[in-house]
């Protein structure tokens, strides 16, 4: 998802025998759904991983602006010009009320913001695809915020207090995202030949990353056993990509779009969708830098960031002047 | 008072409004702080949404029936009314706070007036306009007096926007005939009275700045009559470009 | 340059009548553009009337380890609570 690749620091789980006394108060406190609290003692592997999750997922809210960004200037009307900016917005706001989560943590934003831009954090993969045509504004409301939601509900509900409450804040605020996204595809898809060509278009290109939104299969996915055990992840994997799938392909007939699977078929023993094997050699080259769009996300917020220096340097030295003639009164 | 001043007047507003909203809301995803992407993201819709009133009722005073889209997406060059100052490129952090600065100053007492304008029309969306001008004026003065008197720095490159910017200041208050049309008939107010206050406020706010107004500069004119600068159907033309290549197409 | 802006913690209050509540932090070069950062970020839905802005370093917290003495006592104190007394019918509202 946002926080697709989160390693954990915790060696396999432990039960509740083997661990100390302290811990295991830890854990039962998990177990009995009982928030933990940023100065409350708990496992230096908690804390480790919770960093990386949590700024996986403020990075990807950042970067998030970039591909959708792209479009505001060429909104078609005033209000989806109006619309796409306040999601945008909206965006950004995510990304900080995340940073602050995370800062309760003991890592400081800029450390936070430096490691993005160093390359060493990661972010979703997602975002390292292009938005070529403004359909794909509206499969990214549509199919990524989508899938953003269903990660992000069940986190409302985890363990760690701060990140809990911003994931509730976001939620709230994000509701309106996924709609917006939809609305656009209904127009489209209800519009001339050209715009009907164009939503069909972005489905077929974004159907496949969003479903890599979720992180690999679960039997490759080796930290999540201990992340569930925290409740910092709450579901796997795989249950989220199906339930994504399940939401998602009655809304696209609704569409008259067609999911760009031809293994995709209803299993009525299983009662949900079959679907077929996604390519996740492409989703590890992604993750590891070499995704269509990485370099030029990574050098927007270098730029937004290195251009910027005087702005933030400038403003401290203003409040240290006026600091020091309240001072001098 | 014909309606034609009346329809001039609301298109000069919008487009105004429109253009530095366009150039605003390409800062997304690329400002200095989280915090002043999202700050200035507000100030862009607010833009935006003033943009629908202005564009709105011009829309409903044209001759053919068009609508606020139309004439933001489907005007060429010389048909936009707005000032030069606000079609000016990004540039800079700096440049854009100072460009939003020298507007809000303007725009502010213009609306003030408006309020108070004989055409109820013209009154009702400067009420609804004024409440998030005068935020936009207290932030981007606050941001100019801060950076202005901040770093050495900061302070350079302010003084250079305020250089670059300053020509395009006049031109806000040249009076024409339509606007000395729509003084008289007590819709809009006397741009000499605005002159004043424009004038008192920069004046002030740019000393607090530790800024120096540039001496001598010749003031640049024309946005008014359709006659803008170069950049200008660049800016058009991105933001046009679906409604243009996709005639008559619902979005 | 270590220039990074403090951190502050945001307090809005929603509607006339309630008290301020804590809606989460940012950052920001100084008091004055707390509560200028915090009207933007945190009201763009036109959630609040009132913001305090508190520097994040300035706010004494409880150890959480001291919860037991420090709000157990008042768990004992049930009389501070209208509904320990029993009060008859027959007296009406109170």
């Amino acid at each position: 998802m946002y926080a697709q690749e989160v390693k954990s620091t915790g060696k396999g789980v432990k039960s509740l025998d083997e661990m100390d006394p302290q811990e295991r108060a830890f854990q039962e406190r998990i177990d009995a759904d009982i928030k933990i609290e940023p100065k409350e003692w708990m496992p230096d592997g908690y804390r480790k991983t919770l960093i990386r999750q949590i700024s996986q997922h403020a990075h990807s809210e950042i970067v998030g602006q970039l591909p959708e960004g792209n479009w505001i200037t060429r909104a078609p009307t005033l209000d989806r010009k109006a619309i796409l900016l306040a999601k945008v917005q909206d965006e950004a706001g995510h990304g900080l009320y995340l940073y602050c989560a995370a800062e309760t943590l003991g890592v400081s934003r800029d450390q936070m913001t430096e490691d993005l831009l160093s390359g060493k954090a990661k972010y979703s993969s997602i975002f390292n695809y292009p938005t070529l045509t403004w359909a794909d504004i509206g499969a990214i409301g549509w199919l990524v915020d989508g899938a953003a939601i269903m990660n992000q509900v069940p986190i409302q509900r985890c363990s760690f207090g701060p990140y809990s409450r911003a994931m509730i804040r976001v939620c709230k605020e994000e509701s309106f995202h996924q709609r917006q996204g939809y609305d656009i595809m209904i127009k489209l898809a209800n519009g001339t030949n050209a715009q009907k060509e164009m939503a069909q278009d972005a489905l077929n290109r974004w159907w496949h990353p969003s479903l890599m939104m979720f992180g690999p299969p679960d039997d490759q996915s080796v930290h999540s056993a201990q992340s569930m055990a925290w409740k910092i992840k709450m579901n796997t994997n795989d249950e989220l990509r199906q339930k994504f799938v399940d939401e998602t392909v009655p809304q696209a007939e609704y569409l008259g779009l067609t999911v760009p699977d031809p293994d995709l078929k209803w299993n009525e023993e299983r009662g949900h969708y079959d679907f077929g094997e996604l390519d996740w050699n492409e989703f590890y080259e992604v993750i590891k830098g070499n995704g269509p769009c990485n370099r030029e996300r990574l050098e927007a917020r270098q730029r937004a960031w290195t251009d910027g220096a005087w702005f933030r340097e400038g403003l401290v030295a203003h409040a240290e002047k006026r600091a020091s003639r309240v001072a001098a009164e | 008072m014909d309606d034609n001043s009346v329809h001039e007047l609301a298109l000069r507003m919008g487009d105004n409004c429109l253009i530095l909203g366009q150039g605003l809301s390409a800062w997304c995803g690329h400002a200095p702080a989280l915090e002043e992407d999202i700050a200035l993201a507000n100030i862009a819709l607010d833009l935006i949404g003033q943009t629908k009133h202005w564009l709105g009722l011009a829309a409903d005073l044209s001759s053919e029936k068009k609508t606020a889209d139309d004439l933001a997406f489907l005007r060429d060059v010389r048909e936009f009314k707005n000032c030069l100052l606000v079609e000016q490129s990004n540039g800079d952090y700096g440049n854009t706070l100072m460009r939003q600065f020298l507007f809000d100053a303007w725009h502010y007492p213009v609306l003030e007036a408006l309020v108070k304008s004989s055409d109820k029309r013209i009154a009702d969306i400067a009420e609804k306009s004024i409440k998030e001008v005068t935020y936009h004026l207290e932030r981007s003065t606050d941001l100019v007096i801060r950076l202005g008197d901040g770093s050495a720095e900061s302070n350079k490159r302010m003084q250079g926007a305020l250089n670059r910017l300053w020509r395009y200041t006049g031109e806000l208050t040249e009076p024409d005939s339509i606007d000395d049309a729509l003084a008289d008939s007590g819709i809009a107010p006397d741009l000499g009275e605005i002159r004043k206050k424009h004038t008192q406020y920069l004046a002030a706010a740019l000393r607090e700045a530790m800024l120096t107004i540039p001496d001598g500069e010749q003031m640049q004119s024309g946005g008014k009559r359709g006659l803008h600068t170069e950049g200008f159907g660049y800016l058009l033309g991105e933001m046009q470009v679906l409604q243009r290549s996709n005639p008559g197409a619902k979005w | 340059m270590s220039s990074e802006w403090p951190l502050w913690e945001i307090f809005i209050r929603g509607q006339h009548g309630l008290s301020h509540r804590h809606v989460g932090s940012l950052h920001a070069p100084d008091a004055e553009m707390a509560i200028n950062n915090a009207r933007d970020v945190y009201t763009r839905r036109a959630e609040g009337v009132s913001i305090w802005a508190v520097k994040a370093s300035d706010v004494v917290a409880s150890a959480p380890g001291e919860k037991g003495p420090l709000f157990d006592p008042a768990n004992s104190k049930v009389y501070r609570h209208p509904t320990f007394f029993d009060i008859p019918k027959e007296v009406g509202k109170m």
